[in-house]
């Protein structure tokens, strides 16, 4: 295997991770703020049906491909948003069982999203094919040997926008006020009560900015892959985006790590022919590859307790 | 009432929930520069009235003043404004963050974007030097000690400005050399122009500190006197209600031979360290054994050793000459072990059982209970109103979920399960926790009661003088290992406190 | 008289009914903004289902193996246990019996088909029973490993079929034997010749002997201790990881007769999937609208079933894409589980009441 063909599959591999990276990263800011949020898969269907609505007309209007792209993931940041207020209001003012709430939103995401496509064109099953985003390449950088084709050429700009994310979440959750109030409001909401910090905010701001991320990470998806929506667009990338949270140690740096583990267990799928015993493995074992990965990734992971110590527990401030 | 015009000043409060009035128009000043001790028991409105003026609850009836204008306190936020700070009992520290970021949330100082860290930093070492609070502002909550802890809570409040600090019962886990210090914090404090209201059930403290005492009692004022002109008696009166006596009625002990003989005994926790350091200890018959001890120094672990929940790296538990030591809770139970646990909600009960449930829970495979694998539910009604009846459990039915009986009635649920089980051995950890005085005497009574037909208890407290009152032998408990016993008549607070602190001198021997 | 009256005003049953009426609202509402009539809609929903005896029947065999993954997720949750899993350990459950259906031919059918239906409960059983012990023995979250399970049995249901049990030429499996059918053809007969079989009434008994089981035994007793409070039930000497695993095999035990209803008495074949079929996410729905009840989940079943069977009829009648089915089910299961929601309505009807004791 040459120095071309491993860029290539690192390549491969951030596409697949790109996604997983946007969701997991919305994972953690819901989760470090309290919530547990397994809606994150019906969020990047919302994230992802928005995305193909929006580009879609944006074309229609006139606006080039990589402009109607962009007009996609702004849809879909406003729809993930506004879903997600759905289970946080249920999760946070009405102190319902957030793991119910979470697989509700998903059975939502998966119902209604193909009633609207449905109903917005005429009973097909997917959207219209967009143009979405096209691949660059970065001029100069791409020529590095390996490094090129990994990182410079045929790229996407969301993979750039969910590596720049992942930086960001770490600098947000970590050196500023807002991230601090936001951890402290999952680890100890008491605590952070009798300081003055308003724990239903910062919970509620948690699960939007989830909402947007993971919406984001659908928008990702048929904007560079496939195109189109259709129900099987997203199947199982938000699971696969909790893995990752999970094991990233709810960490942004550790869920990037674990989100380009399992997307190299996804794009490794697109290159297995190159090995010779490939040929005598059914394809089946191939395809199981990703999940089997995170239950065994799931299994050595040590130190559950690296999850905030008042995740999915509804505060109630009348308990002192 | 004095020239000066108090600090803070209550009102005709009045604070109802369902059911209950938990504060009844209690009025109450503080004066600047004064201690001043709000007595009363569990339950009796102290901690809701504290909640209103740090602002988490707000009163439906009455005013509040601060240094003479009237407040009204409708959130923490307001009440720092005020000047106002508390110093929770169980604090409200968040365990991954650092001293600092603790002492800073809420009010951060920020340069640009972030936040500035190193101005916070040098900001809590100032305090720290200022009032004398010996704080490590980069260690994180859980690896600092509960000492240290403490003394962060109070920074907190300074850190925010605080003038007046309201202190919700500051001394229940810390040892007497630790409550020692708080005092002399407290002093340093006030002599900084601070004022302190000091929430405790401690009779001793209060006089050992306070300037001034306000009792409750069910939720009304009974009084309010100068502690220079009363005494522990009179405030234990006026507290409860009716002439208290401070020492447990009991005969004196007839113990027999060694029930349970504990050697040598040793565990490792996940980091490998030793919880319990080659332990010794034994039980007889018709006696109480006290453990005293500071909170974390191995007496869970050894209840968990006894009871099989814990394993056993090396050394022995003996009951009545057999190995008990790493085997099943199960077996533990039906070879002669009844266990009170220390967490009731958790360990206890299943709170979503129903009383009837609750009291099989230990026996329900056993027949008559179980036949054939079916529940004999006859069998189980039968148990369950006679335990209830025996106990005096006030309960609505024996079918009324456990969770909707009260702590004391819980206990005794719990109790009379443990005791019908006629055990050779009876383990009680903290048994009186949060239970109101009557309920607190029934349980001793049951204890006494046991050690009078020649059964061995095993008592294990947090609160001295129960351990002093209840015991008939006392052992100390620290980092893992018996370090001193000593008979309770024989010894005074300060003898105990210093070997609970660690300060080992060895009086008596454990018994071979 | 009065005390049936009691029974059905208590909580537990109005709250599910009053979500259940404000869910198929929504979905009306849904129906309006679309351009839709709802009460049309529902009316040719409910024709659909009660019209005649042939849709009645196939209404009825849908229902099926909605109850055993409605059942399995119930029981699960009566120890404490999120079994999303239900749909791989459907599909291994169904694989194990068609793989027993087709091979082991030759067995007179009274062993066959019931060995065939052991064979899909066990498989469900023990691919649950995975998911129970990675949390018993390593603290695995089993709502991630269940689903990751999932898409495996998805897999490995395609593999089994496709290198074991191929039709030459087709993408699903050869016809499992007649001996090892569940249909019944006077049952069929009976019911418009709707391909109604024994498991609707295996699944009916599946529901009683939960019900025995669970607050009548002293297994049950142990399952809803370590359910209610693992710790209590720890100390009080039961073996709460045996319990979790037992439960999770029970759990499993139950989807996986389900799937293996569906091949030996529906299909009498199995297909190559492209896609998990859903119906064990649809057994959570179920179970949810049930309470986890056992009987709730008969009830919550035959909604459910009444429901998607009906949108059929619905989109065939008055034009309305199936899919607003799933919105009125996520509605339904959203007003249950945020009970607040349904209470905060019933305000003005609550103060009427006694009040309820606060515990």
């Amino acid at each position: 295997m040459d120095l071309l063909t491993i860029g290539q599959i690192i390549n491969t591999t951030l596409v697949f991770a790109t996604a997983l990276i946007f969701a997991s990263l919305g994972g953690i800011f819901s989760e470090k703020s309290g919530v547990t949020n397994l809606g994150l898969e019906g969020f990047m269907v919302f994230g992802a049906f928005a995305a193909g609505i929006g580009a879609h007309y944006a074309q229609e209007a006139g606006m080039g491909g990589t402009t109607s792209a962009w007009m996609g993931v702004l849809v879909a940041v406003a729809l993930g948003v506004l879903v997600s207020l759905i289970h946080a209001v249920a999760s946070i003012t009405f102190k319902a069982d957030q793991i119910i709430s979470g697989i509700v939103i998903n059975f939502l995401a998966a119902g209604s999203t193909l009633y609207l496509v449905k109903l917005l064109f005429e009973g097909s099953g997917d959207s219209p094919l967009v143009q979405g985003f096209s691949k660059f390449d970065v001029p100069l950088l791409k020529d590095i040997p390996l490094l090129g084709e990994a990182l410079f050429k045929n790229v996407y700009p969301t993979t750039y926008l969910a590596i720049i994310l992942v930086f960001l979440t770490y600098y947000i959750l970590f050196k500023t006020p807002f991230g601090l109030r936001l951890r402290s409001v999952g680890e100890h909401p008491s605590a952070a009560d009798t300081v003055g910090v308003k724990v239903r905010r910062y919970r509620y701001v948690g699960v939007m900015i989830s909402g947007a991320l993971a919406a984001i990470g659908g928008a990702a998806i048929t904007l560079t892959t496939t195109g189109t929506f259709s129900h099987n667009t997203v199947s199982g990338q938000g699971y696969i985006a909790i893995a990752a949270m999970i094991f990233g140690k709810w960490n942004p740096i550790g869920a990037f790590g674990a989100a380009v583990f399992f997307g190299f267990s996804q794009a490794i799928r697109n290159y297995v022919q190159l090995f010779e015993w490939s040929q005598s493995i059914p394809q089946e074992i191939i395809y199981m590859l990703p999940y089997l990965l995170t239950i065994i990734v799931l299994i050595a992971a040590v130190g559950r307790s690296s999850a905030p110590s008042a995740l999915g527990e509804p505060y109630d401030p009348g308990k002192r | 009432m004095g020239a000066a015009t108090p600090v803070v000043e209550l009102k005709q409060i009045t604070k109802r929930f369902p059911g209950i009035v938990a504060n009844d128009a209690i009025s109450l000043q503080l004066r600047k520069g004064e201690i001043h001790a709000l007595l009363g028991e569990n339950g009796a409105g102290k901690s809701t009235l504290m909640n209103i003026v740090f602002g988490l609850y707000q009163p439906d009836e009455g005013s509040i003043e601060v240094n003479g204008k009237p407040v009204m306190i409708d959130s923490p936020n307001k009440a720092i404004e005020l000047g106002i700070g508390m110093v929770h009992q169980h604090f409200k520290l968040v365990q991954p963050f650092t001293v600092t970021e603790n002492i800073i949330l809420g009010s951060e100082p920020t340069k640009g974007l972030n936040i500035n860290y190193k101005k916070a930093a040098a900001e809590v070492q100032r305090l720290s030097e200022q009032y004398g609070l010996k704080v490590n502002p980069h260690a994180k909550i859980h690896d600092i000690s509960v000492g240290m802890q403490q003394r962060v809570e109070i920074v907190k409040t300074l850190y925010r400005g605080a003038d007046i600090l309201i202190f919700d019962e500051p001394t229940a886990v810390l040892t007497p050399q630790e409550i020692k210090e708080l005092m002399v914090i407290m002093k340093k404090l006030v002599a900084e122009g601070k004022s302190i209201i000091l929430i405790t059930h401690k009779l001793k403290e209060i006089m050992e500190i306070s300037d001034t005492v306000t009792i409750i009692r069910r939720g009304k004022v009974i009084d309010s006197v100068k502690t220079s002109e009363t005494n522990p008696n009179e405030l234990a009166e006026k507290m409860v209600g009716r002439n208290v006596t401070f020492k447990v009625d009991k005969k004196p002990a007839t113990p027999g031979d060694n029930v349970l003989e504990v050697s040598k005994l040793t565990s490792k926790n996940k980091e490998g360290i030793s919880v319990l350091n080659e332990l010794n200890l034994n039980v007889r018959a018709g006696e109480i054994l006290g453990i005293a001890g500071v909170d974390g120094n191995g007496q869970s672990e050894l209840i968990e050793a006894l009871t099989g929940l814990r394993k056993v790296d090396s050394g022995s538990i003996r009951l009545q000459g057999k190995e008990l030591s790493n085997h099943s809770p199960r077996h533990i139970s039906e070879s002669g072990v009844g266990h009170i646990p220390e967490d009731r909600h958790k360990h206890g009960l299943v709170l979503d059982f129903s009383v009837s449930e609750n009291i099989v829970l230990e026996s329900y495979y056993k027949s008559p209970y179980t036949r054939r694998g079916f529940l004999n539910f006859d069998a189980i009604k039968k148990q369950a109103k006679r335990l209830v009846e025996a106990f005096d459990v006030r309960t609505p039915s024996i079918e009324t979920k456990a969770r909707s009986l009260s702590g004391g009635n819980q206990q005794k649920a719990i109790i009379a399960r443990e005791v019908d089980k006629n055990p050779e051995l009876l383990i009680a950890a903290q048994p009186t926790r949060g239970l109101d005085v009557g309920a607190i005497e029934f349980v001793q009574k049951q204890l006494i009661a046991q050690r009078d037909q020649g059964k061995a208890v095993l008592l294990i407290s947090f609160e001295l003088d129960e351990i002093i009152n209840v015991s008939d032998r006392i052992a100390v408990i620290y980092e893992g290992q018996i370090v001193g016993e000593v008979l309770p008549e024989e010894t005074n607070d300060r003898e105990l406190g210093l070997m609970m602190a660690g300060s080992t001198q060895k009086r008596g021997t454990v018994h071979e | 008289m009065s005390k049936v009256l009691k029974w059905f005003t208590r909580d537990s049953f109005i709250l599910p009914i009053v979500a259940i009426l404000m869910g198929l609202i929504l979905g009306g509402i849904v129906m309006l903004i679309g351009g839709y009539n709802p009460v049309e809609a529902y009316g040719a929903l409910f024709k659909k289902v009660f019209g005649d005896m042939y849709n009645f029947g196939e209404a009825v065999r849908e229902m099926t193996p909605l109850i055993m993954t409605g059942l399995a997720f119930a029981f699960a949750s009566r120890a404490g246990l999120f079994n999303i899993g239900g749909e791989g350990q459907f599909l291994v459950g169904m694989t194990a019996a068609t793989f027993v259906g087709v091979k082991f031919a030759g067995l007179p059918i009274y062993i066959h088909a019931p060995l065939a239906l052991i064979a899909g409960a066990v498989f469900g059983g023990l691919w649950a029973a995975i998911a129970g012990y990675l949390k018993a023995a390593r603290g695995v979250n089993e709502v991630i490993s269940s689903i990751m399970l999932n898409w495996i049995g998805l897999y490995l249901a395609n593999l089994i079929v496709r290198q074991f049990l191929l039709l030459q030429g087709e993408n699903r499996s050869v016809d499992i034997s007649e001996s090892a059918s569940i249909s019944l053809t006077w049952l069929s007969e009976l019911m418009g010749n709707s391909r109604v079989h024994l498991g609707t009434l295996i699944a009916l008994v599946m529901a009683v002997l939960f019900y025995i089981y669970m607050w009548k035994t002293k297994q049950g007793y142990e399952i809803r201790a370590v359910g209610y409070n693992p710790n209590a039930a720890e100390y009080a000497g039961m073996h709460v990881n045996r319990n979790i695993v037992k439960a999770m095999f029970i759990s499993g035990m139950l989807a996986g007769l389900g799937g293996a209803f569906q091949v030996l008495g529906v299909f009498q074949y199995q297909t190559v999937m492209s896609g998990s079929p859903g119906t064990g996410f649809d057994g959570i729905a179920v179970a949810l609208i049930g309470l986890n009840h056992p009987f709730g989940v008969l009830l919550g079943a035959l909604l459910f079933g009444t429901l998607t069977y009906g949108s059929a009829g619905m989109s065939f009648a008055a034009d309305v894409p199936p899919e607003i089915i799933r919105i009125v089910i996520g509605s339904i299961i959203f007003f249950i589980a945020a009970q607040g929601i349904v209470r905060w309505v019933l305000k003005p009807f609550y103060s009427k009441r006694k009040k309820e004791k606060v515990l």
